[in-house]
């Protein structure tokens, strides 16, 4: 764990086990690349004064994994190098449309610029090396800490031509909530978009009728932004008062 | 009161909106006016043959469906919020209940995606595998045959109904031996599985195989060649490959649309490169193909559920690492399954430390590195994916299901438009929507 003396972003003697990228037995330490997504303040909960917990002190950045440098290995350069060329062929310059590239877990991950989203897509589509011609559909992930980039969307695309799962990621801010549909390349995302729009807020432009789906059509708010709350009421065990799921004491 | 149909208002309360019926004698004079037979048909979400609170809206002309469309939600549970209330163990406990009929896709989905975040995947032991292979297939068996009984009811053919459900029945005994619950078993945990087969859980599934292989042929006698259930079958629904994939169809729809498309050979999970058994196909595209493929699918099923039994060998079913593994020591007690009471003795009479990691573990769960995982499963319905992200925390910060049911249902319009109301049963039925599934 981190020294709570420290404030976990300038270490000047010694390895910062935050920033020790080969340490075993500490969750989720990858350097200061990738995006940072929360600061962690203390711990079990304690926030508003009276913690007696020792770690009050404690701060730790949690980010999520960065950027990856060349090789990826495997068929991940073959497909980075066919879609870069694929899209330097049509008249657009890979590094404005990928932002950039993260391999993690044996995973392969396009974060796209959002406005040359169907672009990408239509040309892992079509491309006879590329052809991944199954969508899965696409989730929405809130990420409040991230700003400017507060809501992802999210879309896997397999190839079963190749047999090939790549994942491709873009960002929208909370401000702007707009991301090209993909529904005339993908018609399979159709529902999808209408899903990740119902509980994320997240508009898909271009979509034939992006319309709400689970929620009834007058309910107000996006159920999974991480702002809105779950709800739920205290319920009465053995005598106890046990509190709503979302009023329990969180260890995150 | 207002003059328009739907009007807004307000008031110290909030909004309040008002929503009135249209003027029956307009209504009927511009139907009137129609020369068509064209009407609109609400079917559901109350009804007998849509598979639980499906609502399929139609527009028809005579008997033909000019218009199809799916109003889905009736069954929203909020689960996939939920889940970033409760620690990464409780999980198991949210996501067997999507889909209903194949909890255990969901269940072992979702432990491969947190194992994968974890890093833990080579740890698995293999007897737990193995478990979940079994009991996976045992499952693709009994949502296959609901999806055979209720599809054969929606038709009128009542025995195979009965039949259906006679059969799931056995294999809900041996859910109920092997978990402890005949649906909803939260018993695929990340690292493992809850607690080790009982006693007598083997000989009970070989025992269920070989009554099984008796049973099977029984479907095919009143079925396969029955020409009544080819004529309502055969041309039904109709989805060729085109449409499958772009409508992002999987499982029995595609393969009956000619693709050997199944994750198990593709992308293989749990070992299942290492078993034997085939893909069938059929090249019909309709109704009746998928009907032949489900058939066909519970017997390789039975083969690999036979292999599993053969390759069990004795073993942990959790993972060695205690930082993630369950500490519960399962038993059954005098008042249901719960701690065994030599594992309570001895964690709150000798070991102080086995206590605290018992305490921590159990109500603050461990902590998954920050990221993000997909995992897929081959479910009876098709491609189960996952998407699981963590932010470092012992919660998990954001699970999405991509439910077949969910993506297979868009097709609905596609099968039905342009066919007989009567077909629109028999397209709904051979897609085998769960609801659980479809609205989560």
């Amino acid at each position: 764990m981190s020294d709570p003396k420290n404030n976990g972003t300038s270490r000047s003697n010694g390895v910062n086990p935050d920033k020790d990228v080969n340490a075993q037995n500490l969750p989720g330490q990858r350097g200061d690349q990738g995006e940072t997504i929360r600061v962690q303040r203390g711990m079990f909960g304690a926030r508003n004064g009276g913690d007696t917990s020792g770690y009050g002190g404690l701060v730790r950045t949690v980010r999520l994994p960065g950027e990856s440098a060349r090789p990826y290995g495997g068929w991940f350069d073959e497909v980075a190098d066919e879609l870069e060329g694929a899209l330097e062929e049509q008249g657009l310059a890979p590094e404005n449309a990928i932002e950039k590239t993260v391999v993690d877990r044996g995973e392969l991950t396009f974060h796209i610029a959002r406005e040359h989203l169907p672009r990408v897509a239509r040309t892992l589509r079509d491309d006879p090396a590329l052809r991944f011609e199954l969508c899965t559909g696409v989730s929405g992930v809130h990420f409040p800490g991230d700003k400017g980039r507060e809501l992802h969307a999210v879309y896997h695309l397999r190839s079963i031509t190749h047999n090939r799962l790549i994942r491709l990621e873009v960002g929208a801010p909370d401000s702007d909530p707009h991301v090209p549909s993909i529904v005339d390349v993908y018609p399979t995302n159709d529902w999808h978009e209408r899903e990740t729009y119902d509980f994320f807020g997240l508009v898909f432009d271009g979509h034939p009728a992006l319309t709400r789906i689970m929620m009834p059509d007058d309910w107000q708010g996006f159920p999974q932004r991480k702002d809105y709350p779950l709800g739920g009421i205290p319920v009465e065990y053995k005598g106890a008062q046990i509190p709503a799921p979302d009023q329990r004491r969180s260890y995150s | 009161m207002s003059t328009s149909p739907a009007s807004a208002r307000d008031t110290t309360e909030g909004t309040v909106y008002t929503v009135t019926g249209g003027d029956w004698d307009e209504i009927a004079a511009a139907a009137k006016q129609a020369d068509d037979e064209r009407i609109i048909v609400n079917m559901g979400p109350q009804h007998p043959s849509t598979h639980g609170v499906l609502r399929l809206i139609l527009e028809i002309d005579g008997e033909t469906v000019t218009e199809a469309r799916c109003g889905i939600g009736y069954l929203h549970t909020g689960i996939e919020k939920n889940l970033e209330f409760r620690n990464w163990t409780q999980g198991t406990t949210f996501v067997t209940r999507m889909d209903y009929l194949t909890s255990f896709y969901n269940e072992t989905a979702y432990c491969l995606g947190v194992e994968r975040l974890l890093g833990i995947e080579e740890q698995i032991p293999d007897r737990a595998t193995v478990v979940r292979v079994l009991l996976m297939e045992l499952n693709r068996l009994s949502s296959h045959l609901v999806a055979i009984a209720t599809g054969g009811m929606e038709l009128g053919a009542t025995t195979i109904m009965i039949y259906g459900f006679r059969d799931r029945e056995m294999i809900l005994d041996l859910y109920e031996l092997i978990t402890g619950l005949r649906m909803n078993h939260a018993y695929v945990r990340p690292g493992g599985l809850a607690q080790d087969l009982p006693p007598g859980a083997v000989d009970a599934v070989r025992e269920f195989v070989k009554k099984m292989r008796r049973n099977l042929p029984e479907y095919d006698k009143l079925a396969t060649g029955n020409p009544i259930f080819k004529a309502r079958m055969q041309d039904v629904g109709y989805l060729d490959l085109a449409g499958c994939l772009a409508l992002g169809a999987t499982g029995p729809i595609l393969r009956a649309a000619g693709l050997p498309h199944d994750l198990r050979k593709a992308q293989p999970y749990c070992g299942y490169d290492t078993y034997d058994f085939e893909v069938p196909t059929a090249d019909t595209c309709d109704a009746y193909g998928r009907f032949l493929i489900r058939l066909e699918e519970m017997r390789q099923s039975l083969r690999i559920v036979e292999q599993c039994l053969d390759r069990l060998a004795p073993g942990a079913v959790m993972v060695a690492d205690k930082k993630i593994a369950w500490p519960a020591q399962l038993a059954l007690g005098p008042d249901g399954l719960g701690n065994s009471l030599d594992h309570i003795k001895k964690i709150m009479g000798t070991s102080m430390e086995a206590l605290i990691h018992h305490f921590k573990l159990v109500t603050e769960g461990f902590r998954v590195p920050p990221g993000q995982a997909y995992a897929a499963v081959e479910s009876p319905k098709g491609e189960l994916g996952v998407h699981v992200v963590s932010d470092g925390g012992t919660r998990p910060y954001r699970v999405h299901f991509r439910d077949p049911s969910f993506t297979n249902l868009q097709a609905m319009a596609a099968m039905c438009e342009g066919g007989q109301v009567a077909d629109v049963i028999v397209a709904v039925a051979s897609i085998d929507p769960v609801m659980g599934g479809v609205d989560r």
